[in-house]
């Protein structure tokens, strides 16, 4: 069935991109959607169905190369199956929504054909997604990761009319490449250490890998720290982490439908996904999950300051994902795997349904990105509205406090925020600032698209409408999600140890006698209470790496010490919830002239995050001209000058003087005797071969 | 059928004398038979090889297809192929009736034309099947001739300067080897390569002219050797002839540069470096992997900034090459099989960028990447397909060019992680580098006047181009058809690399990380 799921999608690609010629635009869209709620459906039929067993398929051989096996194969085990249903079903969504959204595309002109393609790259886009998640191995994952990387690439560029689509799309690959380096050496570092690159043979190899020093460039390093750091890496240029997250805000050059199914979803969650599919590594690299933990609370924190100045509809909604997903990776830093899985999933909806609603928003307006020409939509387009605003309650984490009742962000987010105070003090309170920026920017989005009066062109708000069923459904479906995933999940995802074990596909043993020798040996108990008295902390038993779909190591309490956090810590985010919801009423409901008025003090300041950090600049200035200038310098001067010029020029001096030479012997004719000789030889050689054979 | 490989071998060079001699006329009759004798020939020879890859044995050790026969002056006529030769064979067969179909559009000289790729094929696969020293280097050496006559009188604006700087530089290469050769049938006694791969050359410490040379005789040989493999790869510092000669060669002349001839560098160190004188490539090892990491990093930023398309992909093909180096020169199973594998897949991939290049300049007669822009607006065929062979230029995975790339970087980082890391960076140019050019050419508003009435690939262009997209696909994603082929040979060749140099002390460095 994993098969099905997962070919569904390609195979609706194909017919859709290379056969709409021969069954018609409309018949091949249609098909590449029915082929992705095909896959929706079974995934959901998979998910539900999941014992937590880990199941492996295999499928065919791919690179084999002496002790290297790498297979094209499934595998299915919890981590996948909640992949599953993300992707599919925000995929199969943004395909029905994109029957409205992409109808009738400005970008192009009359009578030119691009729906089809646009279809097809989704799907493409489905079915690399889902060889990313479904893989057995890392290079299989690598096939994905690269994949997802190329149908982002044609989708940002793919209006490909305009000039700046096509630089961001250029950036989107290049940068993602920077990430993809790394990823790459960490395959090689392990293949290396561990002489495969299963994940099974993988997993099982880590607690050696930790005890493994690896020469690597100029010293030793530990095994586990510096392959999680490598593979980390990857993560980061995918997720958009800080340092390399330029892409993802020029990212949204590419039509909406695509900025909510990739760049908020999916794709960019599957560097949390690597980090959780890693998890067997990753408890035994304190080092790299420290930095996992600093660079997901940076990222949390830069992008939501950025998000707070950004005027551009989607260029807000970008930031607030990319600083979402720094939440994630606080969590799985810290390893807090599952908490990680259930803010990806919950944000997969909200934040799909916010993309989703701000395409209604920019459809109504005639593609209309700026907020500053918005306002006072709410009548004008009510189920948008009703959408955003659940998307809104959803993402700020509206929920009642201290109980377990709340729109799906609140049940999530606070659960990250938990897990950050348990674990690191410093990433607690980045991510609290950055859920009262995170209340603020979207707050202020909605007041300053839905309320107040309207503005910019009056001629297209009164064309502003309701967008068609096509488009509200979606949104009524993640609707759904947004408000129910948090509760509904919450159990599984951050309940107890034991439920996690359980959902996880962790085997759950019966607590008793834990002190046997067989298991004391395996893991030495670290003051983990006798079986005896276990009472408030769930005694695990000593967890085999590549058991279940995650993996805690014998020191990992974070999910038990997350729950006994004081109660302001859990009350924490709720609060900066509301101090960012006041700022922006008082700024955008109450006193519209005041933001006006912060920016003008603080210019410095408010000019600092409305160029996002110079992060832009400062890379031109670093990476892109001296690279250019590097190139020409080796062109002109490298193999020019010294190569041409003096090394081989004693060898070289020799062809000038043969082409004056020639120049004046018509070259003509030399070339007719060199002619004559070549034919000559060959009729001897062949004479003489076959004279002499006889 | 004991003769195939000469079959395969001199069907084109037959059919080219029945060209020379008996096709008379320059009319347009003629021209169109001209061209549809070359396309049966090689053709056939296509057809007639299928026979070598389906009688060939992967698991069975040693050559296969063995002939042998008295030649002239008492030496001997040796052919046969082994899993390290028989693809590359293969790529000359497949790669052959493509390139004459590519050059259907040609009016000048079309028979001189035609006989001189036949020469060229036949020598190419002579390269790769010859088992004696004379006779390889013959067909090593002869093969210049044709290539040279294909730039000198089909080339651009100043194909003369280039189709010499080619010439002087690739003979050059060779003389040192040609000097190499006859010191080996001096201390062995036999030009014949099965013997001379398992004669062991004396690696004692030389002195040579007050140097002391280690690895002796062994080291000498290799750099012997080396100056014509280098060369002819081509490797950094000595790449400089190919961006001229690809720029002023005729579309077909560049197809058949970069998918074949560089090969037979690639081939050469695997035919002679790594096995006959393994002491001497373990201890230069080190400095080709230098080499090449140095030459991909630096052709790559080289390829960024021109301006020229050909010269670009030449850049690009360089950088590629740098891998396959690196791989061989890693000398063990992962690096060499992945540099055969990138050897195959830049065959496919190279040809067809060069094609690519050739559709839009017979139609705009220009290289310069400017003149373009917003090709996809009236070229939609075209831009899928260059966008294709873009990605497997940059080496995406699911296409043939990600094969290569990683199994020579696996190799290689099992030896030295400086050169890997070095090398590895080559993934982010290279894409910085092709989705530039991509993005000029193709993306944009159609705005220049001249690109007005451009039309998009006729079906003899898509034709050709449709074998180039299986192969390149199929290979990315089932590699296993070529791996399967070369890996006995390989592992045979590196437990022998590897036996050789274990009781070779001094400076012992062999690369056991990996088991």
């Amino acid at each position: 069935m994993v098969t099905i799921i997962l070919f569904a999608p390609l195979l609706g690609a194909i017919i859709c991109g290379f056969g709409w010629k021969f069954i018609g635009e409309t018949a091949a869209t249609v098909v590449a959607t029915a082929f992705l709620f095909l896959a929706a459906v079974l995934s959901w039929v998979v998910f539900l169905g999941h014992d937590g067993d880990t199941l492996i398929v295999q499928l065919f051989r791919w690179i084999e190369s002496g002790t290297l096996m790498a297979d094209w194969s499934i595998r299915l085990d919890r981590l996948t199956a909640i992949m599953l249903i993300v992707v599919t079903t925000v995929s199969a969504l943004v395909h029905l929504y994109s029957f409205g959204y992409m109808d009738h595309d400005p970008q192009f002109r009359e009578g030119e054909i691009y729906k089809p393609r646009f279809f097809a790259y989704l799907s493409f886009f489905t079915f690399a997604m889902l060889a990313l998640v479904t893989s057995d191995n890392l290079l299989q994952m690598f096939f994905g990761w690269e994949g997802v990387g190329l149908a982002s690439y044609l989708l940002i560029g793919f209006y490909w009319r305009k000039p700046s689509a096509g630089a961001a799309a250029m950036k989107a690959f290049i940068v993602n490449r920077v990430g993809d380096f790394g990823f790459m050496l960490g395959i090689l570092a392990l293949f290396l250490l561990t002489d495969s690159i299963n994940f099974t043979d993988v997993f099982a190899a880590t607690p050696e890998l930790a005890e493994t020093q690896i020469s690597f460039l100029w010293t030793d390093w530990n095994a586990a720290n510096l392959i999680a750091f490598l593979l980390f890496i990857g993560a980061m240029g995918k997720s958009a982490q800080l340092g390399l997250h330029t892409w993802l805000p020029d990212a949204m050059e590419g039509p909406t439908p695509v900025s909510a199914l990739i760049h908020a979803a999916t794709m960019v969650t599957a560097g949390v996904f690597l980090v959780c599919r890693m998890s067997p590594l990753m408890e035994y690299a304190d080092q790299a999950m420290a930095f996992v933990v600093v660079v997901g609370a940076a990222t949390a924190f830069m992008a939501a300051t950025v998000g707070l100045v950004q005027n551009d509809i989607k260029r807000v909604i970008a930031y607030s994902t990319m600083s979402q997903l720094g939440y994630m990776f606080v969590a799985a830093g810290l390893g807090a795997y599952s908490v990680a899985m259930f803010h990806l999933l919950t944000h997969a909806f909200f934040k799909a349904m916010l993309f989703l609603g701000a395409g209604s928003v920019i459809h109504a307006m005639h593609h209309e990105q700026d907020m500053r020409n918005y306002g006072g939509l709410r009548k004008k387009i009510p189920y948008t509205f009703w959408a955003m605003m659940i998307g809104t309650l959803a993402i700020t984490g509206v929920g009642i406090p201290l109980t377990h009742i709340g729109f799906a962000g609140f049940l999530s987010k606070d659960a990250v925020i938990e897990v950050a105070f348990a674990g690191n003090t410093g990433a607690f309170w980045a991510l609290v600032v950055a859920a009262l920026f995170t209340s603020f920017y979207s707050w202020r989005l909605m007041f300053l698209t839905f309320y107040g009066k309207p503005r910019g062109d009056m001629h297209t708000h009164e064309h502003a409408h309701e967008s068609p069923a096509v488009m509200t459904v979606p949104l009524a479906v993640l609707a759904v999600g947004s408000v129910l995933a948090g509760m509904v999940f919450y159990g599984p995802f951050f309940g107890s140890q034991e439920q996690v074990d359980r959902f996880m596909g962790v085997p759950v043993e019966p607590v008793a006698a834990p002190v046997e020798e067989g298991l004391v040996t395996e893991a030495p108990a670290h003051g983990e209470a006798p079986a005896g008295e276990a009472g408030a902390l769930h005694v695990r038993a000593p967890q085999v790496p590549g058991q279940g779909a995650i993996f805690a190591g014998p020191e990992n309490h974070i999910i038990h010490d997350a729950h006994e956090v004081p109660a302001w810590v859990k009350v924490s985010p709720f609060v900066a919830m509301l101090l960012g919801f006041l700022a922006a009423w008082v700024g955008y409901i109450a006193r519209p002239s005041l933001p006006g008025q912060w920016a003008a003090n603080l210019a410095p300041l408010h000019r600092f995050l409305f160029r996002k950090w110079y992060f832009d600049e400062i890379y031109d200035v670093l990476f892109v001209r001296p690279a250019k200038w590097l190139g020409r310098f080796l062109w002109k001067r490298g193999d020019g000058d010294v190569i041409d010029g003096s090394i081989n020029g004693i060898a070289m001096g020799i062809v000038p003087m043969a082409t004056r030479w020639l120049g004046r012997m018509q070259s003509g004719y030399v070339f007719t005797y060199a002619f004559a000789m070549v034919i000559g030889i060959v009729i001897l050689i062949t004479w003489t071969t076959i004279a002499a054979g006889n | 059928m004991d003769n195939l490989l000469s079959i395969v071998t001199f069907t084109p060079l037959v059919a080219a004398a029945i060209l020379a001699l008996f096709l008379r006329g320059n009319d347009e009759a003629a021209q169109r038979n001209a061209k549809w004798l070359a396309l049966g020939a090689t053709g056939f020879t296509f057809f007639v090889s299928i026979f070598v890859l389906a009688g060939f044995e992967p698991n069975a050790p040693g050559f296969q297809f063995l002939e042998d026969r008295e030649w002239l002056f008492g030496l001997h006529y040796r052919m046969g192929v082994d899993g390290i030769s028989v693809l590359f064979v293969m790529l000359t067969t497949v790669l052959m009736p493509l390139v004459v179909a590519a050059c259907w559009d040609v009016t000048t000289r079309v028979k001189d034309y035609m006989v001189a790729l036949l020469v060229l094929e036949g020598l190419m696969i002579g390269v790769f099947c010859a088992l004696d020293l004379i006779l390889f280097y013959a067909f090593f050496e002869a093969g210049l001739i044709p290539m040279f006559l294909i730039i000198g009188i089909w080339g651009g604006a100043n194909r003369i300067y280039a189709a010499f700087k080619f010439f002087l530089y690739t003979l050059l290469g060779s003389v040192l080897m040609l000097v190499a050769m006859i010191a080996m049938y001096v201390d062995a006694g036999t030009t014949d390569i099965t013997l001379l791969l398992s004669h062991d050359f004396s690696h004692a410490p030389l002195n040579v002219l007050g140097l002391n040379v280690v690895g002796g005789m062994q080291t000498l040989l290799w750099l012997a050797f080396f100056a014509s493999f280098a060369v002819k790869m081509p490797m950094w510092p000595v790449h400089t002839w190919l961006p001229d000669a690809h720029v002023q060669a005729p579309t077909a002349g560049s197809v058949v540069l970069a998918a074949i001839l560089l090969k037979m560098g690639g081939y050469g160190f695997l035919r002679f470096s790594l096995p006959m004188f393994p002491v001497g490539s373990e201890i230069m090892g080190p400095l080709v992997l230098w080499l090449s990491a140095i030459a991909i990093v630096y052709t790559s930023l080289v390829a960024l900034m021109q301006d020229d398309m050909k010269k670009l992909i030449a850049y690009s093909s360089v950088a590629h090459m740098g891998y396959v180096t690196m791989g061989i020169f890693a000398a063990n199973q992962q690096g060499v099989d992945g540099a055969i594998f990138q050897m195959i897949s830049h065959g496919f991939v190279s040809g067809a960028l060069f094609l690519l290049v050739g559709v839009i300049y017979d139609r705009m007669h220009t290289r310069e990447i400017s003149a373009y822009g917003g090709l996809v607006n009236r070229m939609p065929a075209y831009a899928l397909v260059f966008m294709f062979f873009t990605m497997a230029n940059v080496g995406l995975p699911g296409t043939s060019g990600f094969v290569g790339e990683f199994l020579t970087l696996v190799g290689v980082f099992q030896v030295n992680t400086w050169v890997a890391v070095v090398a590895a960076t080559g993934v982010i140019l290279s894409a910085a580098y092709a989705l530039w050019l991509y993005r000029r050419v193709v993306f944009g508003d159609l705005i220049k006047e001249s690109l007005r009435s451009i039309t998009d690939m006729t079906g003899r262009e898509r034709a050709i181009f449709a074998p180039l997209v299986v192969a390149t696909l199929v290979l990315g994603v089932y590699p296993a058809l070529v791996l399967d082929i070369i890996g006995p040979a390989v592992a045979n060749l590196v437990e022998n690399y590897d036996v050789a140099t274990a009781d070779f002390v001094p400076g012992h460095v062999v690369a056991a990380t990996g088991h």
